[in-house]
């Protein structure tokens, strides 16, 4: 046996925890879980259904079906949420980026918030939202606006959720931040020298050269929007009339309060193939908008 | 650095006057966004500490007055169970999947990393794409599995899946390795070292600190995991601190300062960790996030 032969072998040997890993708690449990998409299930009993729970799920009747209702509330709370996230955390980069005294302070300060059980920060933000005694009705009664009721009027309880993620942006900032100060100043030298101004360096400079990060955390970001779960669940259970009722809170009550598996594995396959076509969609887009320096050499992520 | 502020300074000429005025500003919005930031953990302290007719007086009371140190003793004692009990769960998830993930993650992004094997380029693709992949479509059919072996209430589902690494940490991993420079391989080499003794002697020991920012991510990402006990866990006996929480709110929704109690202790371990390793915390995110 060649010392290549040998080395291939071991480096199988070597990897082979995630190979079995992959085949058991992933692959396997995927195609089981399209499998059981066609079956009516408790876990006990199995019926094969066809294509019935995909007619139920795709249906337009809310009685019988909520596929709609929640995939329209998560993409209300997504359409939001990314913008703002994004917004804020690049702004906050781009202030930090200047040289700024404590710029170390800050960075562990506006982290905070993503290093917080989500439980945690679910009972602070639930009880600063009550619409009697809560304070953010407070602050706003001192500049004469009357708050609404938030969680429980169906027209502002995602916005509770959205808010909750501007203050989470701060892991966005770091990535951002990261980004920015790897840009090599000679660049912005040149640009200078050129007569170009602030905003001509911005554009022409630091937006490119942030694209690559700002491309990876719209693609993280979006896919870990779509999967909100502990808020949700814990601050409204997914009321008032359904309306923060989001994906995947809808797929853990159908499965584990109703047991209805069949139905469930459904909601997941179409979960999963909405959340593909989306990520497909960015990537394709990607050319267009995201810069790679060519020395990088198919960094393409 | 110093030299192109200069540059800059000299072409834009003596507006010294602008820069601080600029500066000012800056610091006033950070600031803002500071306090937006800590305002609801200072609100979550200050409502632990108050009396109960005080949680829901309008306007709010923003420092408790008397302090009720009670709240403390009532919040952890409210439990059908003790609540040692709860905290030693959550560092046994913790510290098991801390395990699970060091031991898995270096050996398996080592081999990424470093040795040339047929198919590599293809397998490390699907490591990837796996990273994008919602956990919830292999939710089904694991619980399923997972309760045929009888492991329901128990840490096992909970706890084995991550003895056979994953996405997140073998990227992180491999993109450390790969900044050892290769020369460090072939002396080792020379030296008579193996494929394993290159591993143990000389890359792991280099990866120290990575392997510590793994420990961390996979403790705090454990520590606040609510989905999988949530599915996995039932009897109280068996809860981390997250469910204990969540119990605590579905039984005594109106006792604000009690639940901020538990809160606040729930959320302490990951914020000292966070606190006493910041560097290196932020170091991983911009491992990841950045040569993404």
């Amino acid at each position: 046996m060649t010392q290549r032969r040998r080395e291939e072998i071991i480096a199988y040997i070597l990897i082979s925890p995630w190979i079995i890993g992959f085949l058991i708690f992933l692959l396997g449990p995927m195609i089981a879980s399209l499998g059981l998409s066609f079956f009516d299930t408790n876990m006990f009993s199995f019926k094969f259904v066809g294509l019935k729970n995909y007619a139920t799920l795709f249906s337009l009747d809310q009685t019988r079906s909520l596929f709609w209702k929640s995939l329209y509330n998560t993409a209300y709370y997504v359409f939001f949420s990314i913008p703002l996230t994004i917004g804020v955390g690049f702004l906050i980069a781009v202030l930090l980026n200047q040289n700024i005294r404590g710029q170390s302070a800050y960075r562990i300060l506006y982290y905070l918030p993503s290093i917080i059980p989500g439980i945690a920060a679910s009972m602070v933000w639930l009880y600063l939202f009550q619409p009697e005694f809560g304070v953010i009705n407070y602050i706003l009664s001192l500049i004469g606006i009357q708050g609404p009721r938030w969680l429980l009027d169906p027209k502002t309880a995602k916005m509770v959720f959205v808010v909750m993620s501007v203050w989470g942006a701060g892991g966005n900032m770091l990535v951002f931040l990261a980004g920015l100060q790897g840009i090599p100043t000679e660049l912005y030298e040149a640009a200078t020298i050129d007569g170009a101004g602030r905003w001509r360096r911005f554009l022409n400079i630091t937006l490119p050269m942030i694209s690559p990060a700002l491309f990876f955390v719209m693609v993280t970001q979006i896919i870990g929007s779509f999967q909100v779960f502990t808020n949700v669940y814990v601050m409204t259970g997914g009321g008032p009339a359904n309306s923060t009722l989001m994906y995947v809170l809808h797929l853990y009550l159908v499965a584990f309060r109703q047991y209805r598996m069949g139905y469930a594995s459904a909601l997941a396959w179409a979960f999963f193939v909405i959340l593909l076509l989306l990520t497909l969609l960015i990537f394709r887009s990607s050319g267009a908008w995201v810069y790679y320096e060519t020395e990088i050499g198919g960094g393409r992520p | 650095m110093s030299a192109s502020l200069g540059t800059i300074r000299t072409l834009r000429g003596g507006k010294k006057w602008d820069k601080r005025v600029q500066t000012i500003a800056v610091h006033a919005i950070l600031l803002l966004g500071a306090a937006v930031v800590l305002f609801p953990i200072a609100w979550m302290l200050s409502t632990s500490l108050k009396a109960p007719y005080q949680v829901k007086k309008f306007p709010p009371i923003w420092i408790p007055n008397p302090v009720v140190w009670e709240n403390y003793v009532n919040a952890v004692t409210i439990f059908p169970v003790p609540f040692w009990v709860f905290i030693r769960n959550s560092l046994f998830l913790s510290l098991a999947n801390v395990v699970g993930s060091v031991m898995s993650n270096t050996i398996v992004a080592f081999a990424f990393a470093r040795l040339r094997f047929r198919g590599s380029r293809v397998l490390f693709l699907i490591v990837l794409s796996t990273m994008m992949l919602p956990q919830q479509v292999t939710m089904i059919p694991l619980f399923i599995l997972f309760s045929r072996l009888k492991w329901i209430n128990s840490y096992k589902p909970l706890i084995i899946p991550q003895f056979f690494a994953n996405a997140y940490f073998i990227f992180l991993m491999r993109q450390f390795y790969t900044t050892v420079p290769r020369d460090l391989d072939d002396a080792a080499r020379i030296d008579g070292c193996g494929v394993l003794g290159l591993f143990f002697r000389i890359m792991l020991p280099l990866a120290k600190p990575a392997v510590g920012i793994m420990a961390i991510f996979e403790f705090t990402g454990s520590w606040n995991w609510f989905l999988g006990p949530l599915i996995y866990l039932s009897k109280m006996e068996t809860f981390p601190l997250a469910l204990a929480l969540s119990y605590l709110r579905a039984t005594y929704r109106v006792l604000w300062s009690e639940l901020m109690v538990v809160s606040f202790i729930a959320m302490l371990p990951p914020l000292v960790l966070f606190f006493i390793a910041q560097k290196a915390y932020i170091q991983g995110i911009v491992i990841t996030g950045v040569k993404g």
